[in-house]
């Protein structure tokens, strides 16, 4: 990935936001949301001090309420716990035509301005489609060494592949609500697996108990073992099977964010959640998973930076020449590439 | 490597509709940048902290109210009490043509009045902040 140009720059920068300085902070998630040397640097000296957090992660689809729900969650625990800082990041998509974005999540959160143990940052997917932006672990664990005790992670509003977030969070909440066209949105897809807890929001509106039925059943029935999502090829060790009886079952709950109400109940499934990922050898399998996932990604940019610098762009023009001329296919082509010394 | 223009769109004051706020959103996102929105009813104090945590390159403040001589400076002056003097501040909304003197003044970079065509803006923010 080359050296950082401005390596006491960056350590300066890291030293300032560690020690609380919020200009410092915000410079660095930059930095680190912008990639490149510079954020391979700042992220592995502030490495050590990570893995304080908890995190947390908001899901669903888009008018479900994520927003309003992730500023409900930070205030009451600014409310009950004063002590705990809240950092918030909120990602929303970026156009794949302009590469721009409109990052509109902090209108619903208008309620933590002013408060200083609140940090809240935007970010755009910035091109990647998994519901989070490339660098969101990254920014999370910048805010975790900076000292936040508790973590929000807003995903994009699709939820329906969307599911980088269970390789990022400790709990995973999925957000539905009723009369959103189909009777469970999430039915589509694979993410009422991802989901440690269910809530169903704007639980005013009509149709709720069909919506918490239809979950209740798709929950039953496919009670699909957790623990075995997304294993990196770098783990391929089976895991030890968990007892069923102890296995969490992901709670559904219903709330009004937008009224406060139902946050006591979401708060305490939140900290059973936490308690079971202590107890339970669930959390440490997906401590690993996530190791594994994480270092494989790294891996494969560094391999993939080293093997274009030792090809040189001009073989590589070439090669893309003559697959793009059917003069060789691409696989022969990057065999070719891959043993180059 | 990224390198994003970010831009913090607010509306100071009591105004009651944010349409042309939205415009200059849309138009600054259709021209690739960040725009960070964060809707009506913002104190100059929201807005300052907003920008200090997005860490953006510029603020644009729309205003219909008239409250402008007092809202404008007053973005301006708390951005440099936060460290954030290099952060570049530009207007929009119903604004008189006799205040803009005094609002560039106060360190106000550009206002734009009704009828600006948005790629004025466009083009203005990015000849401030031109990445080679």
């Amino acid at each position: 990935m080359g050296n950082s140009r401005r390596p006491d720059e960056v350590s300066a920068l890291v030293d300032h936001a560690v020690q609380g300085d919020r200009r410092a902070l915000a410079r660095l998630i930059s930095r680190v949301e912008d990639g490149g040397p510079d954020a391979w640097l700042a992220l592995s000296l502030i490495y050590p001090r990570t893995g304080q957090a908890q995190i947390v992660g908001v899901t669903g689809a888009p008018g479900t309420g994520k927003s309003t729900l992730v500023g409900e969650i930070a205030k009451y625990t600014r409310h009950h716990q004063p002590d705990r800082t809240v950092g918030v990041v909120a990602v929303d998509p970026t156009s794949p035509f302009s590469g721009g974005a409109v990052l509109g999540d902090r209108i619903r959160m208008r309620d933590l301005a002013g408060d200083d143990g609140v940090f809240i940052r935007s970010m755009a997917t910035r091109g990647s489609l998994g519901g989070l932006a490339r660098a969101t672990t990254d920014v999370v664990k910048v805010l975790d060494a900076c000292g936040c005790d508790l973590i929000l992670i807003e995903t994009v509003g699709a939820g329906q592949s969307e599911i980088d977030i269970a390789r990022t969070a400790d709990t995973v909440i999925v957000v539905e609500a009723p009369g959103l066209g189909d009777e469970v949105q999430a039915i589509k897809a694979g993410i009422l697996e991802i989901a440690d807890i269910l809530v169903v929001n704007k639980a005013d509106r009509e149709g709720v108990q069909s919506t918490i039925n239809a979950l209740h059943a798709m929950l039953d029935l496919g009670a699909a073992p957790r623990g075995t999502l997304h294993h990196g090829v770098l783990m391929t060790t089976a895991e030890p099977p968990l007892k069923s009886d102890s296995r969490w079952h992901p709670p559904i709950l219903k709330t009004i964010a937008a009224e406060g109400k139902g946050i006591d109940e979401l708060m305490e499934a939140i900290a059973q959640h936490r308690a079971y990922l202590q107890d339970h050898p669930e959390g440490q399998q997906r401590v690993k998973v996530r190791a594994a996932v994480e270092l494989e990604t790294i891996l494969r940019e560094t391999l993939l930076q080293h093997l274009i610098e030792a090809v040189g762009s001009d073989r590589l023009d070439d090669l893309i020449a003559q697959v793009a001329a059917r003069e060789i296919d691409p696989y022969s082509a990057a065999e070719l590439l891959a043993r180059t010394p | 490597m990224d390198n994003k223009i970010r831009v913090l769109i607010a509306k100071p004051g009591l105004d009651g509709h944010d349409r042309g706020a939205k415009v200059i959103a849309r138009a600054l996102r259709d021209a690739g940048m960040e725009v960070i929105y964060t809707g009506l009813r913002q104190t100059p104090e929201m807005i300052v902290e907003a920008a200090l945590q997005e860490d953006v390159d510029a603020v644009g403040l729309s205003i219909l109210s008239g409250a402008h001589m007092t809202l404008l400076p007053r973005v301006v002056e708390l951005l440099k009490a936060k460290g954030l003097a290099d952060v570049m501040v530009f207007a929009g909304g119903i604004i008189p043509d006799e205040d803009i003197a005094p609002l560039k003044a106060a360190g106000v970079a550009a206002v734009f009045g009704p009828g600006t065509n948005t790629d004025a803006v466009v083009e203005f923010i990015r000849g401030q902040f031109q990445t080679a």
